[in-house]
């Protein structure tokens, strides 16, 4: 499985933000997409996730699941957590669980991410790093081969980051995909870096 | 399917969670209601011949209230997104919120609305014919006015812009729930195509609004 | 779907603007020649309406103008429906400069039907059925205008308001019969603006003021189509200019 950007255009707000822009992010491979503010970080990833039109070019996934489209294939955690703040941890993973995924799966997932003691309270109640471990949770909650993440690392303390690298290193030895924007190196296992910006190059 | 009632099942959590919208949308209802015969004076005469318009209006009026915020909080919380990019259309997305409304918002005004009748001296073989209409009535109202909500999701001034944008579209509903409580009290002939056509209007509704409004919420989150 | 070039994405507004320069003098003369000729007929060759006098000669401006409230709207809903599915680079450009003449056309029926309904009805509103949906209509016409400018960016209103329109003529249709219904189940009596019986006479004053105010419509929208696109060109020249000294990402032209 492999995904594929070929000579993608993005216009934003009249503003070419990159052109002709290509890539390749194999399985058990992360790319990290790196540039100043307003370099068309988010905007790639939402037009991987499907969520934008390229103006030109296309991203694709070659090798995946025949059936499926690219959205199906990934899931996209942007800056919002997509939390609800009247219903409880345990409320909150158990819909994604049973909406993206199969059910099940969102106990575990708690875990994973230190939130399984706070089951019962509202999300509402939670700290900015709690609420972002629990929209990071959603990544094992919808199970899908490539993980596209925005800014993951905003509002997680040490603790927080270092279940994040763990929790994606595990998802790269599986096979799976990441495809992240950040400020910084995240230390995730064989990452290459794409910087987009005045020079839009391919790592 | 299953994602679907998932969804439905969600928003009547947090709905049942926050209790108070609904509590506001139905005092705005009685509020509303009890203002006509504060301001046209105690003439119950004139109170029964104009129930059938004075509570169907201000129906719309309080579904109004709540129809602005149908897609916002999924909005600003990021939950959108993840409802857009997940296994269900999002055609389905905006029917299942719109069901939802409709179970919060149009199911609880129906339910008050012949206790709000008493204030206007509804004639009694009015009543069950009331229920009936709004019953088949406010699906069309949660259902199209999804379509405004999306619309206006991050408009200027997003309440009252819904409000001027929905109310002709609502006219078909509007008229015909009228016409055929009001039929019904006259015992003509006519409430029966009325009411169909009522029917008829709230299911075409669910079937095709949930598609401008999916249309709309793509542009929303592009 | 992949984005024209540069000259592709042009060739069409330019072309137009070309040619609307060219059309837009005609237009206007003939619209005006067209609307002098046909109100002097309505006002002197035209026979005065048995039953109400030389008030009915109203009509002459009333119906052309209700005529033209609908066709605008149609209209609008036809280059929404050219936005939404074929890209078209005039389409919103056509939507949104449309909305506006279509609002004052409607406004100007209305305003004409309730003075022509004032001798009759003996106030300046009555429910008309007809008169009712050209008002529900004006309607649609404010809430394209007003959920156009409620939103800030523009590709985004032109492509909602452009949704608004073509629910809205989905939705007309019912309305209007919705509101004939009303007339005929809730008022005892129906209370319609008689028209004169079409003679000749009478007739071709009509079609000669329905074509002149076409015409003057079609001048109107050419005009105000040209002003949208210089309005966008000077836009984007002026982002580029804060692109250019901000240093970022040159503009997509």
């Amino acid at each position: 499985m492999k995904l594929s950007g070929d000579k993608l255009s993005c216009v934003r707000g009249g503003r070419t933000l990159f052109a002709d822009l290509s890539f390749g992010v194999a399985a058990g491979q992360a790319l990290l997409v790196m540039g100043p503010n307003g370099a068309g970080k988010t905007t790639l990833l939402r037009t991987i996730a499907g969520l934008l039109h390229p103006a030109a070019g296309r991203v694709f996934m070659e090798g995946g699941a025949p059936d499926e489209t690219l959205s199906e294939q990934c899931h996209y955690v942007g800056h919002p957590n997509a939390i609800k703040t009247s219903l409880t941890v345990a409320e909150n993973a158990a819909f994604w669980s049973r909406f993206l995924g199969n059910g099940g799966a969102d106990q575990a997932a708690l875990e994973t991410f230190g939130l399984a003691a706070l089951s019962d309270i509202p999300a509402g109640y939670l700290s900015a790093g709690q609420k972002r471990r629990l929209g990071l949770a959603r990544l094992l909650l919808a199970d899908r081969p490539l993980w596209l993440l925005d800014e993951p690392t905003s509002s997680l303390d040490q603790a927080g980051q270092e279940t994040l690298t763990t929790a994606v290193n595990a998802h790269l030895t599986r096979g799976g995909m990441v495809v992240a924007a950040t400020h910084m190196p995240l230390g995730f296992a064989k990452a290459r870096e794409l910087h987009l910006g005045r020079m839009a190059q391919a790592a | 399917m299953t994602a679907f009632w998932q969804l439905v099942a969600r928003d009547l959590a947090i709905a049942w969670r926050e209790g108070g919208a609904i509590g506001i949308t139905l005092g705005f209802y009685l509020i509303v209601v009890a203002m006509l015969p504060l301001g046209l004076g105690p003439d119950l005469n004139l109170l029964s011949r104009i129930a059938p318009g004075v509570l169907w209006v201000a129906l719309l009026l309080a579904a109004l209230l709540s129809l602005g915020r149908l897609f916002e909080t999924d909005y600003e919380d990021g939950s959108l997104e993840v409802l857009a990019t997940g296994p269900l259309p999002l055609e389905a997305v905006a029917a299942a919120k719109s069901l939802a409304h409709w179970i919060t918002t149009g199911v609880p005004l129906t339910v008050l609305a012949p206790v709000v009748g008493l204030l206007l001296n509804l004639p009694p073989e009015g009543y069950g014919v009331l229920v009936a209409t709004m019953l088949a009535g406010t699906p069309a109202i949660s259902f199209i006015g999804a379509i405004g909500a999306a619309l206006t999701l991050r408009a200027r001034r997003g309440g009252v812009l819904l409000a001027l944008l929905m109310l002709p579209l609502f006219v078909p509903t509007l008229t015909f729930g009228i016409s055929s409580v009001g039929a019904a009290l006259l015992g003509t002939e006519a409430f029966a195509p009325s009411f169909m056509i009522l029917v008829a209007i709230s299911l075409a509704s669910i079937v095709l609004a949930p598609l401008a409004a999916a249309a709309a919420l793509r542009f929303q989150l592009q | 779907m992949a984005m024209q070039t540069l000259t592709q994405r042009f060739a069409n507004p330019t072309r137009f603007m070309a040619l609307a320069a060219r059309l837009l003098p005609w237009a206007s003369a003939l619209a005006a020649a067209l609307i002098a000729v046909g109100l002097y007929m309505a006002f002197f060759t035209a026979p005065p309406d048995y039953q109400q006098g030389h008030t009915a000669k109203i009509m002459y401006v009333h119906v052309p103008a209700a005529w033209l409230s609908m066709f605008i709207y149609a209209l609008i809903a036809a280059s929404s429906f050219g936005l939404l599915v074929f890209r078209h680079p005039l389409a919103d450009v056509s939507a949104k400069a449309a909305a506006p003449i279509g609002a004052v056309f409607t406004f100007l029926c209305l305003v004409t039907g309730s003075l022509w309904g004032k001798p009759m009805w003996g106030a300046f509103w009555a429910w008309d059925p007809r008169l009712t949906s050209v008002l529900i209509l004006f309607f649609l016409y404010l809430g394209l205008i007003a959920l156009r400018s409620s939103i800030e960016d523009e590709q985004l209103a032109g492509n909602l308001t452009a949704i608004l329109a073509v629910v809205g003529i989905v939705i007309l249709p019912i309305i209007r019969f919705s509101v004939d219904w009303n007339s005929i189940h809730q008022q005892p009596s129906v209370s319609r603006i008689g028209m004169p019986a079409i003679h000749p006479s009478i007739l071709w004053p009509l079609l000669v003021m329905a074509v002149g105010m076409t015409v003057l419509f079609a001048a109107l929208h050419l005009k105000a189509m040209r002003n949208e696109i210089l309005r966008r060109r000077l836009k984007t020249l002026r982002m580029a200019e804060v692109q250019t000294a901000s240093g970022l990402a040159q503009p997509a032209e």
